[in-house]
């Protein structure tokens, strides 16, 4: 790259950096995304659009592509067409190696947690501290306790993965994606299979990391329940400091979009409200 | 039986474009940053001194069974006292790199597709890549780097333990005196056939390495998928392993005698 290049280039990013620091940008775009395999068609002209500081949830069946549609955001699966920014970055055709910086600032929950089993609690949240940077060991264990304090597993620290309860390792899978602070959260079925009371603890850690720590989330599921409980819920903190999650004001709850996928592509997008009062038969069934 | 042929044909091309790719990815990542120099340690300890034991009974136990084996064969020809010549050339030059490389598929070949295997179907090495860590810079080459140079140390190791393993069958056995049997060690010897035993092992190493890395990175279908996965990295490994010795020998024979 010559020196001209770099300076178009830092300019670029500067703009970029000044759109995307104001209020309603948007951090993450699809434009008429398509991803099939062999055959079978996932994704069919795909798009929406992600608001700073606000949440998309992704309903649909199994196989309907909510899953896919997060593993293009991250560069884990590439799309046969279409265009995906993120973050102001095209990277529908970036290379691994310069996906890496994009992930910088993404954090992913995987279905089942997805932690690294022959690690401790500790370093799975440290993680990419530990080995990605040379920051001191002091500073990232001081950030590691800080964090799971956070989601309230501190005591959990020296532990194995396999020592934690199935809603524990979800909430120390948030805890490792939010560790290097991103500024978009991607969560993979993060609830299914828990219990209602579980499933709530891990709800409340979304919504406090959006309320409080104000990042833009993503929330693939097909359960219901947890949607309409992120949708319609906010977190605040009270005159003592503690984080309380109380139902939302009617302006919060329409930062939260909902999108149906059914076959790859969208057959609804609107608020909680919005989908309640649906009368699509197909939305009917799926929320009877 | 078109359509099978071609479906197997297509797959076989597939297969080996991806184990290409993997092994310039493997050989990029050596040669560039990041590094990750805790895994190469803790790999040269996994595949090094973990397989310490199994090598060194197989040198030991087929060393001496060589010797028993060819105590009888050299008596036809009252050629006893030359038992030690013809351990250490077999040992040298063919046993004892193969044998340990056959050893190490079943050991390590075996645990690299199974733990890499494990981490493609329980999603971690997406969760690796999501938090920002090229897996193949992490896992493949640390192992490969182990591979590379542990093998033919386990093979230097195994021998020494062959021919010491024939020593004491000679000895005790075949009654052939010690100053005997290991100057006819010496004297069999050339330094082509030390080449050889020292190169051999370098490419097992790799090979059965990458293999491993490759079937266990492509692992799909859960836990039976990873039940596959450990199976065909010790098959294919063990089967390239005696391929690339026929192909290596070659090699070899024309260029160093």
């Amino acid at each position: 790259m010559t020196s001209a290049e770099r300076t178009r280039q830092d300019q670029e990013d500067q703009h970029v950096h000044q759109i995307l620091s104001e209020p309603g940008a948007p951090v993450v775009v699809f434009d008429k995304v398509s991803l099939a395999f062999d055959e079978k068609v996932v994704l069919r002209d795909l798009s929406f659009t992600v608001i700073k500081g606000h949440t998309k949830i992704i309903l649909g069946a199994s196989g309907s592509g909510k899953s896919t549609t997060l593993k293009i955001i991250t560069g884990l699966l590439r799309a046969d067409k279409g265009v995906v920014w993120v973050n102001g970055k095209r990277v529908d055709q970036l290379s691994e190696l310069q996906m890496m910086a994009v992930r910088a600032d993404l954090g992913m929950i995987f279905q089942e947690g997805a932690l690294f089993d022959s690690l401790t609690v500790r370093e799975n949240v440290g993680y990419k501290y530990y080995e990605e940077t040379d920051m001191p060991l002091e500073q990232v264990d001081k950030r590691v306790e800080e964090v799971l304090g956070f989601i309230g597993l501190g005591e959990h620290i020296d532990k194995m993965p396999s020592e934690l309860s199935g809603g524990q390792r979800r909430r120390v899978a948030i805890a490792r994606a939010m560790a290097f602070k991103p500024g978009i959260l991607l969560y993979d079925e993060a609830t299914t299979g828990l219990d209602p009371i579980t499933a709530t603890t891990v709800d409340d850690e979304i919504i406090k990391l959006r309320d409080l720590e104000g990042v833009s989330s993503i929330v693939v599921t097909h359960q219901l329940r947890d949607a309409f409980y992120v949708a319609t819920h906010m977190a605040v903190r009270d005159e003592s400091g503690k984080v309380n999650v109380v139902p939302a004001t009617p302006e919060k709850s329409e930062e939260a979009e909902f999108i149906m996928l059914k076959d790859g592509q969208i057959c609804f997008e609107g608020s909680a409200e919005e989908l309640r009062r649906s009368t699509d038969p197909y939305l009917q069934t799926f929320l009877s | 039986m078109l359509d099978f042929l071609t479906d197997w044909l297509k797959h076989a091309a597939l297969e080996t474009q991806e184990y290409v790719r993997l092994i310039a990815a493997a050989f990029r990542g050596v040669v560039s940053p990041p590094i990750y120099r805790h895994d190469i340690v803790e790999q040269f300890d996994a595949l090094g001194v973990g397989s310490l034991t199994v090598v060194l009974l197989t040198g030991l136990f087929t060393g001496a069974a060589l010797a028993s084996q060819s105590g009888l064969t050299l008596d036809q020809f009252g050629a006893r006292p030359v038992v030690g010549r013809l351990v250490s050339a077999s040992m040298i030059k063919e046993l004892g790199p193969v044998l340990t490389a056959l050893m190490l598929t079943g050991r390590i070949g075996a645990g690299i597709a199974a733990e890499i295997g494990s981490m493609v179907v329980t999603d971690q090495i997406n969760a690796l890549r999501a938090l920002g860590t090229d897996p193949i810079r992490k896992l493949v080459v640390p192992r490969m780097l182990a591979g590379l140079l542990m093998a033919p140390i386990l093979t230097i190791i195994s021998d020494f333990v062959g021919i010491f393993g024939g020593w004491v069958v000679a000895r005790f056995q075949l009654q052939v005196s010690s100053e005997l049997y290991w100057s006819s060690v010496t004297d069999a010897l050339y330094t082509q056939d030390l080449y050889q035993g020292l190169i051999k092992p370098f490419v097992f190493g790799f090979v059965i390495v990458t293999i491993a890395c490759h079937v266990g990175l492509r692992t799909k279908g859960g836990t039976q998928g990873v039940g596959k996965a450990t199976t065909v990295a010790v098959v294919a490994g063990s089967v390239a392993v005696i391929a690339a010795d026929f192909f290596v020998t070659q090699i070899l024979v024309r260029v160093l005698y």
